[in-house]
């Protein structure tokens, strides 16, 4: 890994370094912007480390590849934007059937479809969480800046080895182009986990059976467990089988595996809610604006807080609940889409506070005035909620 | 820990048989490469399947070649389900994926003898664009693809292989598309190894497998295979035999034939086969390639 020191850094790069300190040594990736100075950063720096750097020849194949490569015990990561993360879809699920873990960096661009390549937007959050078909637990860190993007890169992968899942890391244009400050520490101060390994030989090994944390133990290929892998649902065993109280079972387990253990993985920030009357919601590059916002409204006597998800899921659904019960009338939903996590906002305040939404539709972040005109029309009882 | 227990499944029976598994097992030379309680298997009465599984793992015997240093990939299809009889590393992956997957696995761990097996809509159809750039790239590993002139696992639909004069469950008029010529392919996308043969064709398979393990770089074997269910019956073929028969009469060895002009005759689907062993050359793999420009790198950088 760089040098322990202070940087000035790009999102991309620093995003990259973080996965260098994490113990990635495969990449495969596609070239996409705003996401591609990853895979140069990456093939530029991985002669150093033995590591691979693949450039495939589309989005299925890289992270089909990067799962091929964390069966053969590397930790591994791809990089994309919203296009090339459509067509990750398919294998992102493959990768949860599985319990592969691995790192997805989705460096978020204005879409629909090829949209707006090389500004920023935030209108690929529901799309982590329900862009797979089926039913599956995930987990998405959402980076506010370069910083974030090193640091909350080696949580992905930390967390993805622990949970044995793949880990999505859900950046935007902003986040990921700016260049700040980025404090690399030092490598005995970064915290490094790799997956379980299983304790008994491998006759005697059930490679899909759970610990007491619904983590099964894993062996990579070549270790002598002979495991088998299959997209199909599968038993402990890892045999397909077609009854329904396997599927059952696997599927309960999978998504329990992140809902049971979000105590572990969920993270946010606050920002003077204790006596706040109206909290904003925002993440991502939208979250600098509107910490600036509450400051702004704060000097205007309005009672403003603010709430970021740093995972945005699993979505501090019991703190907006506890926030909504104990006296904040107002949640503002202020992010680059026409509406998307202020349904989730929505859905846990459980009616006991309204929901506003500040939306746009990509190309710029809010500017804190807005953000602050918004909150004073909701004050002043000028704007009806978001669904009228 | 209470969850742990349910690891009991095992009875000391099979526990002893599995700690002595190659005597144990005993049935049969090759039951260490199978996962005994997978057997038996989904394929069909008659279908070509058996006979490639066997060769390949007689080929793996031959070689020399223990479970525990190898892979198998697969995508998905009635080929698709070899993956889960083998007692090897075994990836059961998505629809036309093995080759990205398997490309990951072994670029991850060389050691790993890796192989790819699936359908010929798996690797041509869905897959078609991985197979073409594995093979540009030269990674290091096999794919054998079961060719039986259609989707045998949906029901029997029309492949990019399939002759145009037959008749398939989507092509019920008859169908009208050029189908691929896969040696072609597979050599003019840079393979160093590719060989055609038919399920008929055991021994000459079999050397041809076991020469593929040996080589390094992509080697590509593609072998004709009855499927009596989803299209032998379709084009007068009934049963796994006369398909066989068919194999056995029409097939003519040219080894080193040029990888173009093997095509099947597409307007005929009982026309003469070419098979045999078409390209086998020399060439730096992926891996080699880049490990001489990483040394260079390496240099320049003063690291080791
Ligand atoms: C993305 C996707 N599309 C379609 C399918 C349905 N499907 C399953 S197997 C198959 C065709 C398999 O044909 P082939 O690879 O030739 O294998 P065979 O069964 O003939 O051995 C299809 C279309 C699927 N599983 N996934
Ligand atoms: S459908 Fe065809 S390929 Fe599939 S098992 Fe039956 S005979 Fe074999
Ligand atoms: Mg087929």
């Amino acid at each position: 890994m760089m040098k322990p020191g202070t940087y000035f850094m790009e999102g991309n790069t620093a995003c990259a370094e973080g996965a260098i300190a994490a113990g990635c040594t495969f990449f495969a990736g596609y070239p996409i912007t705003p996401a591609s100075e990853i895979l140069e950063r990456m093939a530029k720096r991985f002669p150093e480390f033995h590591g691979s750097y693949l450039q495939m020849e589309d989005e299925l194949a890289s992270i089909t590849a990067i799962l091929g490569a964390s069966w053969a015990g590397r930790k591994a990561m791809t990089a994309t934007s919203g296009p090339g993360f459509s067509l990750m879809m398919e294998n992102y699920g493959l990768g949860l059937m599985t319990e592969t873990p691995c790192v997805i960096v989705n460096v978020m661009r204005g879409g629909p479809s090829t949209g707006l390549p090389t500004k920023v937007a935030q209108g690929d959050v529901n799309q982590t969480r329900w862009g797979t078909h089926g039913d599956v637990g995930v987990v998405v860190y959402v980076p506010s800046s370069p910083q974030e993007m090193f640091d909350l890169t080696i949580k992905a992968f930390n967390t993805s080895e622990k949970y044995r899942l793949p880990v999505v890391v859900l950046s935007d244009e902003m986040v990921s182009h700016m260049t700040e400050k980025v404090d690399i520490p030092k490598k005995e101060d970064i915290e490094i986990v790799e997956r379980k390994k299983p304790e008994e030989p491998p006759e005697r090994s059930l490679p899909f059976c759970p610990d007491e944390d619904l983590v099964p133990p894993m062996a990579n290929a070549g270790e002598g467990y002979s495991v088998h892998v299959t997209g199909l649902t599968h038993d402990e065993k890892g045999h397909p089988s077609i009854d329904e109280e396997t599927q059952n079972k696997l599927v309960t387990r999978l998504i329990d595996k992140i809902r049971k253990n979000a105590d572990d993985i969920l993270e946010y920030e606050e920002y003077m809610v204790q006596d706040a009357d109206i909290i904003v919601v925002a993440y991502g590059s939208v979250y600098r604006a509107a910490r600036e916002a509450v400051e702004i409204a704060r000097d205007k006597g309005i009672k403003a807080g603010l709430l970021r998800p740093i995972t945005i899921w699993p979505f501090p659904e019991d703190r907006i609940y506890d926030l909504a019960k104990n006296g904040t009338d107002n949640f503002l939903v202020a992010e680059i889409n026409f509406g998307q996590i202020v349904f989730e906002v929505e859905r846990c305040t459980g009616g006991a506070a309204n929901t506003y939404l500040a939306p746009r539709m990509g190309g710029n972040i809010h500017t804190p005035e807005e953000i602050v005109d918004r909150m004073e029309a909701i004050e002043e009882g000028k704007i009806p909620d978001f669904k009228e | 820990m209470s969850i742990r227990k349910s690891r009991d499944w095992f009875s000391p029976d099979y526990m002893e048989q599995r700690s002595k598994k190659e005597s144990a097992y005993g049935l049969h030379p090759l039951d260490c490469y199978l996962r005994k309680d997978r057997i038996p298997h989904i394929w069909c009465p008659g279908c070509g399947l058996g006979v490639i599984l066997n060769s390949y793992l007689r080929a793996l015997k031959n070689s020399d070649i223990s479970p525990k240093e190898t892979a198998v990939v697969s995508g998905i299809g009635c080929t698709g389900r070899t993956a889960g009889y083998l007692d090897v590393d075994s990836f059961h992956v998505t629809h036309g994926r093995a080759i990205p997957f398997a490309t990951g696995l072994k670029i991850g761990n060389r050691e790993l003898v890796t192989t790819v097996f699936s359908g010929d809509g798996d690797l041509f159809a869905i897959g078609g664009n991985h197979f073409i750039h594995a093979a540009r790239r030269n990674v290091d590993f096999n794919v054998i693809c079961v060719n039986n002139f259609n989707y045998g696992m949906t029901g029997g639909q029309a492949a990019p292989t399939t002759p145009k004069k037959a008749q398939t469950s989507t092509t019920p008029w008859g169908g009208f598309e050029q189908p691929f010529n896969l040696p072609g392919v597979a050599a003019g996308s840079g393979a160093v190894y590719v060989a055609r043969w038919t399920a008929y064709h055991v021994e000459k398979m079999i050397e041809s497998m076991e020469e593929a393990l040996n080589k390094k770089g992509f080697c590509f074997i593609e072998v004709l295979s009855p499927c009596p269910t989803g299209y032998g019956r379709k084009v007068g073929l009934k049963t796994g035999m006369e398909t066989m028969k068919y194999y056995k009469e029409n097939s003519k060895i040219k080894d080193g034939a040029d990888p173009t002009k093997v095509a099947l005759d597409p307007d005929d689907p009982e026309c003469e086969i070419i098979v045999g062993k078409f390209v086998d050359k020399e060439a730096p793999t992926y891996q080699d390639e880049r490990g001489e420009i990483f040394d260079q790198a390496r240099n320049e950088l003063g690291v080791k």
